[in-house]
Order: structure tokens, then C-alpha cells, then sequence
């Protein structure tokens, strides 16, 4: 607990009448990957909503790193190292892919409020994104539009644009979606070398994925934390079973 | 001047009236731009055309009630020309390139009636039948005409509100206005719909204008503040409600007949006589806009909206 | 791109421009000088207001709003007894400064359609204020004799030392707009308007940098009143009506929204065609309002795209 990085304690939010979070307790430790399953309609992306700042939360607690970050806006918690992959695509369209991964280095810098340097001639910006896209495989497309990039590629500069902000913890909703085969090996390889170094919180449908890089799994269904363990753990447990399989629904 | 019961009812009434006035505007626009997302500037044309078809019209016939509901059909057939012309090319664009070709529109059309009817005003006076006045409770005189709008315009509403809640094409409005792929899909001609939305809206504006002929004159350019006014009602009832704008509109009607009355003879009572005079009937006029921040402020979506658009 | 200093085909377009008042002067023509002085005076209003709405991506039907205050600054001065222009044009910036801060802090709280809506609220409270202080002529306005005095050799009832100065206040318009949209700011602003969600998920007070945004718009939107308020001498409500936004609004469509003259462009075409329409009818509004629909309907990208478009086709049929 003395590393836990993220704390959820009691996360509650309902619409109307309908509780989509239920009361979810979670901690994610430094340089862990913990994932997140569930079957659809479970609640993930909704929490992870909740753990941004993107969705108000009706009760419960959020710590992240010592503080308490219940009540912070977005950016806020993102200036505190808590970054987000997007499980629907959303990157910077008009703008180029170098620009796209630029203009988070600039955020995390502190420094958007620079009027007279033309931002192409700082090399505090353009080295670090440069440096990312190659990582993720996209340097010979620095100069493109963004709009005009493949599935695929946009899914790689959504990555490229959460690590530019050099967070502590990565939340990843289902980043392999709409992936080929080979982009999918791809992106578990990088995410693979990333452990230790940043914590994650993956949320994936992909089992080959959530098995090969996750520490710790948790299974969320209908809202409710049903049970954590690690993946030897998970697989063989019997409530997991029977959310998945769906016979007759769940217990408790 | 002193303010008696009578003085009051007298400007409640005429903040009824403008109101619901402004309501038989707004509700077209409302409407269009809830379920189509179209915001359209040249609604303050259909005002402007209805009333001059309505004098045309009138003076021509002789008959008053003639010339105004002959006004309607003829806004009718003339909006759904801009329809098929304008606006159905403007659906999928932005509001900003919606809000500058309608402003084009606007400034065309103030142009072409002063062309057709000369740059002066004309004017219509009431027929003689209904330019009686009623006595009020404490011995004041009200016009029946100013009465008959209030009438006219709250039985517009009731209407509006039982044909969008109980009937099939009520219901079909609402689904197109929440999904049209789907209503399209289904089978029916959105596109129709959607036209005779506009139109229906244009003529409602027009009977607003023709109503209002004889109380202020026929202009050109007489629409244009009407808009920016249905546009203050649109923010505060929400977009696309029907209720959200009657209600708006009347506390709009009211609060500027009430605040042009009242509030300099307020400032009087604090502020010495000529800083009163100068600054109480701008602050009149003002009090809407005022009324407007302060409402988006509190509720960003207004005061009735049905979804967060 | 860069391009040497000598090279740079916008500093010969502003030489050109220079010198054009003395080769009016010799051949009598100066009545051009004051046409063109407005349209680069609309010019610097229709940059400003480009900040906010092509790089911004926020749709302010109010930013004439900011030009009467600049306006009313000068005129206001005047009226009182005060003619230094140091004094004026601080003041007109200032209060600018001022109230697009407040007016932006308070709009910028709502999105979309509301956002529009409390632009053109302050909009009107504003030219309703001016309206409604018919100390100050109400409704007509006023004008007043005599100009802003800088320096003693600065004349500006000299309607080419006017036509200099307002030059050079738009080549630093320009140059202040063209330095922030390439800066950092400039692409944080990008940003914002591409995608605020992820703005601010990587960390952005994206508040923050559409208010400085606004408020820099309203800044170059008071000195193009101030401006204004000297080239007429006359001062009224009107500089803030709706339909003044709405032309600005048109001007920087015409011209082109995503280009850096491109509001320049436009503001030239837009009165070149109000005046020239004006001496053809006096019903010049109905062509006015016809030639605007089928503009932005069927030339959206503006005059600047449209030129594009028609060199790389004439390329094209060369090689």
C-alpha cells in the first residue's frame, strides 16, 4: 500500500436510476501494469471517465501519488502525471503528426505561452517528438496531416501523444481496438518495454495482450470490483468464469 | 407619474402581448434550429414578408382578416422556394457559414421590399369592428385588438403543444429530430419534413408580423430586431422547446414593457432626476441582455432544454 | 518557410503600399488614400477577430463591440478636451483590453451555441449603453473636429501621414498575429480548437488560452477603432450593432480563414464591392446580400484559395 500510486476508494456514480459505478475499490502500485476485464457494458470506460476528470463521480475518493485528486479538473490531474489513451481515437486531426506530439511536449512543459518563437525552430520541442514517433513507428510521417494517417497509425499516435506527457500512471482504454494482428504484437512489445518505467492501467478486451503484460487483473461486472488477482489467479477463478460464459447471470 | 394598479395591468398586458408575439416568431426558430441544427438569420424575412403580404393583401381586398390569413399561405409557398433554393444546401455546413448566409438573405430581402414598396412604411390601420377598447378592473381601457393577439397566440401554443405531444406527426418531428438517419431509413421522406418544418415556422412568423402590422408600421429591416430578441428566448427556454420558448418569450415581453416603465421612475427615487433620465431607458432596453447572462450563467443550456445540445 | 528578408514577397507587397501615397499625391488621386486607409483599418479589426475565430475556432458575433470602445475612447477624449494621442490609444487599448477580458472570462464559461449567443448579448448591451446616452448624441453619435496628437511633426489631418500611420499599425498587426499563430501559443490555440477534450486531458488550461486569445482580438479590434474614430471623426453607436460583426465576420470568410492576410484579402474585396455596388444602385444591399449567399455557398475556402486554386490549375496546364 506504501507505493500504491493510484488509490480508488468507494467510487460510486449512478444516471438516474441506473448505477453504473458501484462502490469500486482499486490501487494500481508504481510501475505496475494492472488491467482491467470485464464484459461490455461492464463500466470501464466510465471509470476510467470518472479517474480523468471527464465524468463527475457521485461519491468516493480518487488519491493519486499523495494527493487527493477527487475534486481536480482534467488538466490538473494530467499536470500531476495521470495520462489517457482514448478508446475512440482523439488526436489533434489538423494539425501534422509532429505537430500533434510537439504541442503535448510543449504541454508538459509548462511553456504554452511562448507568442514570438515560430515553433518549428525549437529544438526542446522538436527532438523529444521526433524521438517519440520513432518509437512508435511513425517518424517518416512527421510532416502528414494527421487526418490523413490509416486506422492503425492514428491508434499509434494516440500512444505517442499520452507518453509525450510523461506520465507516472498511463490509462489505456482497449488501445488494440481495431487493430491488425501485427500492429496489436507491435503495440504489446512497446507497452512491454514501458513496464517498470510507467504505470498502467489497461483496460482490454485482446486476452493475449492483458495476459503478457499485466501484473495484476481485476474483473469488473456491472459496475462492481467482483475480484483481483494476479492473471494465473484470474484465469482460474470461478465467479470470472461465469460472468464471461454467462450462465445464469451473477451472484452477489 | 404614478403608479397605480391600472398603469400596471395596462404594461402587464402589453408585455403579455409582445410576448406573444415574439413567441409565434421564436417558435419556428426554435423549432428549426432544435431538429434540424440550422440556425437561420432570414426567419426575421418571413416576419417582415408576412406583414407586407398582409397590408398588400388587405388594401387590396378591403377585408382585414382576409389580407392576414391570405398572408400566411402566400409565406408558406415563398419559404419553401428559399427552402429549396438556400437553406437545404446549408444543413450539413457549419452554424457560421448558416448564420452569414442568412444574413446575406436578410439584407437581400430588406432591399427587395423596399424596392416592391418604397422605403417608407406602410401602415394598416385596425378595422373598425375590432378598435374598441375593454374596461379593465380599475377603470383603465385596453385595446381588444392587443387582447385578441394575446388570445390568437396562446391558442397557437396549445396547438403547437397537442400536435408535437399526441400526433404522428408530432412524434415523427421528435424522432427527426433526435435521429433523421433513422427516421430516413425507415422510409420516410426527412427532406419533406424537414421543408415543411421551415415553411410552417415561416408562416407562423408570419402571423406574428401581419398581427403586428397595425401596432407598429410595416418597414423594411422590422424583423431584424425581433430576431436578435427570439434569439435572447431561444438561449433562455433551450433549444427545440416548444414550452421553453412561450415561456421565455412572455418573461421577456413583460420584464421589457415592466423595466421601460418602471425602472426610470426606480432610478428616480435613488438617483437625482437627469442621471435618471439619461441612463433609465437604456437600462431598459438592456435588462434583457442582462436577463440572458445571467440565465446562461446559472444553466448553460437554458431553462427548458431537453438535451445538451 | 524561410525566406530571406529581401525575398519575402509580403515586404515588397508593404513597400508597394508605402509608396503608393506619394505617386497619388502626383498624379491627384489622393481620394483613394481614404478608401484604403478603411479597408486597412477593417483590415486590422478583421485579423483580430481571425485570431479568435479561424485559429480559436470560437464564433464571436460580438467583436465589433471592442471597435466602438476603441472608437468611443478617442471620441470620447475628443469630446472632453483631451487630444493626446498617447492618451487615446492607450485608453482605447486599455479598455479594450478590459472589457474583452471581462466580457471573455464570462462567455467563455459556455460552449457552442450559448457561447455565440453571450457574445451577441454583451454585443448589444453594449451598443444599447452607447444608444442610450443621448448626452453623447445617442442613436446619431458625434463627430469632432481635430485628430489624436502624437508628435508635432505627426500631422494627422494630413491624409497620407494618416494612411502611413495606419500602414504601419497593420504591418504590426500582422506581424504580432503571424508571430503568435506560429509561436507555441499559436499551436496550443490550434490545438484547442482541433480537440479540447484531449487538450486537456495532456494538460492544457484551455480557459486560460482562449481568454488570452480573446483578449489579444480585442485588443487589435480597439486600436482598429481608435483608428477608425480618426479616419471619420465621427463616432457612434452603430460601430457596435450586430451587423457589423456579421461583416467582419463575412470579411475574413471572404478572404480566407485559415490564411494570415487572408481578412486583409477580404476586407479589401468586401468594401471594394460595397462601394462599387453603392455606385451602380442605390438598392446596392439586394446584389450585396445576394453576391454574400452565393459566396459563402459556393467559394467557402475565400478569394485567397480561390487564387491558389486557379495558379496550380495554370501550372498545371504549362507543364
Amino acid at each position: 500500500m506504501t507505493t500504491s500510486l493510484l488509490l480508488v476508494r468507494g467510487l460510486y456514480k449512478r444516471y438516474g436510476g441506473l448505477v453504473v459505478t458501484n462502490n469500486v475499490d482499486l490501487d494500481v502500485a508504481s510501475g505496475e501494469v494492472h488491467a482491467l476485464i470485464g464484459p461490455n457494458g461492464a463500466g470501464k470506460t466510465t471509470l476510467l471517465g470518472q479517474l480523468t476528470g471527464n465524468l463527475p463521480n457521485d461519491a468516493g475518493k480518487i488519491y493519486f501519488d499523495g494527493c487527493d485528486i477527487t475534486g481536480l479538473p482534467t488538466h490538473s490531474r494530467a499536470r500531476l502525471g495521470l495520462g489517457r489513451s482514448f478508446q475512440i481515437t482523439s488526436i489533434f486531426h489538423e494539425l501534422t503528426v509532429l505537430e500533434n506530439v510537439m504541442f503535448a511536449v510543449q504541454v508538459q512543459s509548462g511553456h504554452s505561452f511562448r507568442f514570438w518563437r515560430p515553433v518549428e525552430d525549437s529544438q526542446k520541442l522538436v527532438t523529444p517528438a521526433m524521438a517519440l514517433l520513432d518509437r512508435v513507428g511513425l517518424a517518416d510521417h512527421a510532416s502528414l496531416t494527421a487526418a490523413n494517417l490509416s486506422h492503425g497509425q492514428h491508434r499509434q499516435l494516440e500512444i505517442a501523444i499520452a507518453l509525450a506527457c510523461k506520465p507516472k500512471l498511463l490509462l489505456l482504454d482497449e488501445p488494440m481496438a481495431g487493430m491488425g494482428i501485427e500492429d496489436s504484437a507491435r503495440l504489446t512489445k512497446m507497452l512491454q518495454a514501458m513496464k517498470g518505467s510507467v504505470a498502467m492501467l489497461l483496460v482490454e478486451h485482446d486476452m493475449t495482450a492483458v495476459m503478457a503484460l499485466a501484473d495484476r487483473i481485476s474483473v469488473l461486472v456491472y459496475g462492481q470490483r467482483v475480484v483481483t488477482g494476479t492473471p494465473a489467479e484470474i484465469r482460474a477463478h470461478p465467479e470470472v468464469r461465469k460472468a464471461y460464459l454467462g450462465d445464469g447471470g451473477l451472484s452477489s | 407619474m404614478i403608479f397605480t394598479l391600472g398603469l400596471f395591468l395596462i404594461q402587464l398586458l402589453n408585455g403579455l402581448q409582445f410576448g406573444v408575439t415574439l413567441f409565434l416568431f421564436t417558435s419556428g426558430l426554435t423549432l428549426v434550429l432544435g431538429i434540424m441544427n440550422f440556425m437561420n438569420l432570414g426567419h426575421a424575412s418571413f416576419y417582415m414578408i408576412g406583414a407586407y403580404y398582409a397590408v398588400a393583401l388587405t388594401n387590396w381586398s378591403g377585408s382585414f382578416v382576409f389580407g392576414v390569413l391570405l398572408a400566411l399561405p402566400a409565406t408558406y409557398v415563398t419559404a419553401l422556394a428559399v427552402e429549396w433554393l438556400v437553406f437545404r444546401r446549408l444543413y450539413e455546413r457549419s452554424h457560421l457559414d448558416q448564420v452569414l448566409v442568412t444574413f446575406g438573405l436578410v439584407m437581400f430581402f430588406n432591399e427587395v421590399v423596399r424596392i416592391i414598396w418604397g422605403t417608407a412604411g406602410l401602415y394598416f390601420t385596425v378595422p373598425d369592428w375590432l378598435s374598441g377598447s375593454v374596461v379593465l378592473g380599475s377603470g383603465a381601457l385596453y385595446p381588444v385588438y392587443r387582447l385578441l393577439i394575446i388570445a390568437v397566440g396562446c391558442l397557437v401554443a396549445l396547438a403547437m403543444f397537442l400536435v408535437i405531444k399526441y400526433t404522428r406527426i408530432g412524434m415523427l418531428i421528435r424522432a427527426g429530430a433526435d435521429k433523421p438517419e433513422m427516421v430516413e431509413a425507415v422510409g420516410v421522406n426527412i427532406r419533406g419534413v424537414f421543408r415543411g418544418v421551415v415553411a410552417l415556422g415561416a408562416a407562423l412568423a408570419a402571423l406574428a408580423g401581419a398581427l403586428s402590422g397595425p401596432l407598429y408600421s410595416v418597414e423594411s429591416g422590422m424583423g431584424d430586431s425581433m430576431l436578435i430578441l427570439a434569439l435572447v428566448a431561444i438561449t433562455i427556454g433551450g433549444v427545440g422547446s416548444i414550452r421553453g420558448s412561450f415561456f421565455a418569450a412572455l418573461m421577456i415581453g413583460v420584464v421589457d414593457a415592466m423595466g421601460r416603465m418602471f425602472l426610470p421612475q426606480l432610478f428616480a427615487i435613488f438617483l437625482s432626476r437627469p442621471v435618471a433620465d439619461a441612463i433609465g431607458p437604456a437600462t431598459g432596453s438592456m435588462l434583457i441582455y442582462l436577463l440572458m447572462i445571467v440565465v446562461l450563467l446559472a444553466r448553460p443550456n437554458g431553462l427548458f432544454a431537453f438535451r445538451g445540445r | 518557410m524561410k525566406i530571406s528578408l529581401l525575398r519575402n514577397p509580403l515586404i515588397w507587397l508593404f513597400v508597394v503600399f508605402a509608396i503608393f501615397p506619394i505617386a497619388a499625391t502626383a498624379i491627384n488621386q489622393t481620394y483613394y488614400l481614404s478608401f484604403i486607409s478603411k479597408v486597412m483599418v477593417f483590415g486590422i479589426a478583421a485579423l483580430g477577430l481571425n485570431l479568435v475565430l479561424g485559429f480559436g475556432g470560437m464564433v464571436s458575433l460580438g467583436h465589433a463591440a471592442f471597435v466602438g470602445v476603441g472608437a468611443y475612447a478617442v471620441g470620447l477624449c475628443m469630446h472632453y478636451g483631451v487630444t493626446n494621442g498617447w492618451v487615446h490609444f492607450g485608453l482605447a487599448i486599455g479598455v479594450g483590453a478590459l472589457s474583452s477580458l471581462l466580457i471573455g472570462a464570462l462567455c467563455l464559461r459556455a460552449g457552442g451555441i450559448s457561447f455565440i449567443m453571450l457574445t451577441l448579448a454583451f454585443a448589444q448591451l453594449l451598443f444599447f449603453l452607447g444608444v442610450g446616452l443621448k448626452q453623447y448624441g445617442g442613436d446619431d453619435g458625434f463627430s469632432f473636429r481635430g485628430h489624436s496628437e502624437f508628435f508635432s511633426w505627426l500631422q494627422l489631418e494630413d491624409v497620407r501621414v494618416m494612411y502611413w500611420v495606419i500602414l504601419a499599425c497593420l504591418a504590426l498587426t500582422v506581424l504580432v498575429v503571424g508571430r503568435s499563430t506560429r509561436s507555441g501559443f499559436g499551436l496550443a490555440l490550434r490545438g484547442v480548437k482541433s480537440n479540447e477534450g484531449r487538450a486537456q486531458s495532456i494538460g492544457l488550461h484551455t480557459y486560460r488560452h482562449k481568454l488570452a486569445a480573446f483578449v489579444l482580438s480585442g485588443m487589435f479590434c480597439s486600436l482598429s477603432g481608435a483608428l477608425l474614430a480618426n479616419l471619420t471623426q465621427f463616432v457612434s453607436p452603430s460601430y457596435m450593432h450586430f451587423s457589423r460583426s456579421a461583416e467582419l465576420l463575412l470579411m475574413i470568410l471572404l478572404g480566407g480563414i485559415s490564411s494570415l492576410l487572408g481578412p486583409v484579402v477580404g476586407a479589401a474585396a468586401f468594401i471594394v464591392l460595397e462601394e462599387s455596388l453603392g455606385h451602380i444602385t442605390p438598392h446596392w444591399q439586394a446584389p450585396m446580400g445576394l453576391a454574400i449567399v452565393l459566396i459563402v455557398l459556393f467559394a467557402r475556402n475565400g478569394l485567397i484559395d480561390l487564387a491558389m486554386a486557379v495558379v496550380v490549375r495554370f501550372k498545371r496546364k504549362r507543364s
